[in-house]
């Protein structure tokens, strides 16, 4: 069942067009993995969807119905949830404090069960949660970040590169965190510059270049994409050998037009 | 020979958070250090207390032999110690080139006469160099709050360049960047060292990045230097396993 389905979606800032109509399409339960060069419009996406980025044209559809520009505070409710990249906590309330707020939209009946669940899949919660956010790493910042979104039960998540700035071991925690959040039968939509492993994890990719989609398919078809590991994995990296194509790009910025 | 840059049981904290707990190590001149560990591990409060930003609470930091650790951050940069950023810090209601312009050393603009409008070109020039360099050409005449969170990122990183840097201190410069991209700035850097004969000190969680570009790689966990030496040596270190790789990035 289609849970998001983004059409022809053009948005930008002030007089800044980002987004020149894009598509997306996510399944229930499905992980999707949005990535491009820097400036191709991958975080405006997100924003849009979610309601933080006026529109132009195109349409949004979440569970069913149209859900165009919006507000943010009501797609929460409706269980779509947002991760931005950065400022993504209340630096001066504490762990707790943080994941309260997040499940100040769950009924009260619910919310100690909700607050339950996650601290089971975030075990820092518990470990100091009189800690002000704002004096933890980035990393333990991401997990209080992805629980404050995850305590609201949302069916879909969208997420502004979870793994930045992450150690090799931070990183392996939030990708099994990503999985698991998975099993539970709730959706991602992930925006990554670790490409290769975004893809590794999603059924579906996207490709953006320009504000534009550039190319789509199942995660590890991109993967293995001779094509776009040259355009936008960094090289041909360890999926195949060292390519000859004549489109070699100018490489530093194939969104340039 | 002297180290370029010499940091000495260096101590600071928050409250009661000790975040940077008595770290010592030497940055060779002209040479790539790589500083790694996990996050929380106190190497961004360590850049700060380098670069004049924080006042270690104990410890001393020193260039070319020189204490700086009680300089404010200016006089450090003027000095030849220019860094970036985590978060990057562009100035948003400027141009992208402006941005780039403004961190020119012994500003030509507050020189009248032809010595000034000579070292003025000289600038601009150099300006459009380095946004060549990033793939930001084309983004010279937009506002710096127009780019998105990566092309910022670039941004701080030509910016710290412009500066003329003899030590530069780069705040995880890979995160937001795309991997393509990744690839060309890991041959950028070497050449900034090998050409420019600029020393560097790198924060980076990109593994790939870190051991192939550093000479030395300094591990830090919990507030101390727990490893230090050549990035195979420190691949090879359980402690580093332990703290900071995890097991599935052992080496093979």
């Amino acid at each position: 069942m289609t849970l998001l389905e983004v059409e022809g979606l053009e948005a930008g800032y002030d007089d800044a067009l980002v987004l020149r109509g894009v598509s997306l399409r996510a399944d229930a339960n499905e992980i999707v993995a949005v990535i491009g060069p820097n400036g191709a419009g991958k975080s405006t996406l997100l924003k849009a969807v979610y309601g933080l980025v006026t529109h132009r044209t195109g349409t949004v559809r979440f569970d069913g119905e149209d859900v165009t520009g919006v507000r943010p505070d009501r797609l929460t409710r409706r269980g779509l949830n947002y991760v931005p990249q950065t400022e993504n906590v209340f630096p001066s309330l504490t762990v707790a404090e943080n994941v309260h707020m997040g499940s100040l939209i769950v009924p009260k009946a619910a919310r100690k069960e909700a607050v339950a669940r996650v601290h089971e899949l975030f075990p820092i919660l518990g470990e100091r949660p009189r800690q002000r956010a704002g004096t933890l790493s980035g990393g333990q910042r991401k997990l209080v970040a992805l629980a404050r979104a995850l305590v609201t039960s949302p069916k879909l998540l969208l997420l502004d590169e979870p793994s930045a700035g992450l150690s090799p071991q931070a990183m392996d925690l939030v990708f099994d965190k990503l999985l698991e959040i998975n099993r539970l039968g709730i959706g991602i939509v992930m925006v990554e510059q670790n490409a290769r492993r975004a893809l590794a994890l999603a059924a579906r990719g996207y490709v953006l270049d320009g504000g534009r989609n550039a190319i789509d398919g199942r995660g590890a078809d991109l993967l293995h994409d001779p094509k776009v590991a040259q355009l936008y994995l960094g090289g041909a990296g360890t999926t195949a050998s060292s390519s000859t194509s004549t489109s070699t790009p100018s490489g530093m910025n194939p969104a340039t037009k | 020979m002297t180290p370029l840059l010499e940091v000495r049981d260096v101590a600071h904290a928050f409250g009661g958070v000790r975040a940077v707990d008595g770290a010592s190590f030497d940055v060779g001149a002209g040479s790539i250090t790589g500083l790694i560990g996990p996050n929380g591990a106190g190497k961004s409060t360590l850049f700060n207390c380098i670069s004049g930003f924080l006042r270690p609470r104990s410890g001393s930091v020193a260039m070319d032999g020189r204490r700086i650790d009680r300089l404010p951050p200016h006089r450090i940069a003027r000095g030849g110690l220019v860094r970036t950023f985590q978060t990057p810090r562009a100035l948003l209601r400027m141009t992208v080139a402006e941005n780039v312009l403004l961190a020119t050393p012994r500003h030509p603009g507050e020189q009248l006469g032809r010595p000034g409008r000579e070292r003025e070109r000289e600038a601009q020039a150099r300006t459009a160099e380095l946004l060549e360099l990033v793939g930001l050409d084309a983004h010279a005449r937009a506002l710096a709050g127009t780019l998105s969170g990566g092309q910022r990122k670039l941004l701080d990183l030509i910016r710290a360049l412009m500066a003329e840097p003899r030590l530069l201190l780069l705040d995880e410069p890979m995160a937001g960047v795309s991997p393509t991209l990744r690839v060309e700035l890991l041959h950028h850097i070497r050449d900034l060292r090998d050409r420019d004969g600029i020393t560097l000190l790198i924060v980076e969680h990109d593994l790939d990045f870190v051991m192939g570009v550093s000479d030395r790689v300094v591990v830090m966990n919990n507030g101390r230097v727990i490893a230090h030496g050549t990035p195979d040596e420190v691949r090879g270190d359980e402690r580093v396993v332990d703290a900071y790789l995890g097991a599935r990035h052992e080496a093979a």
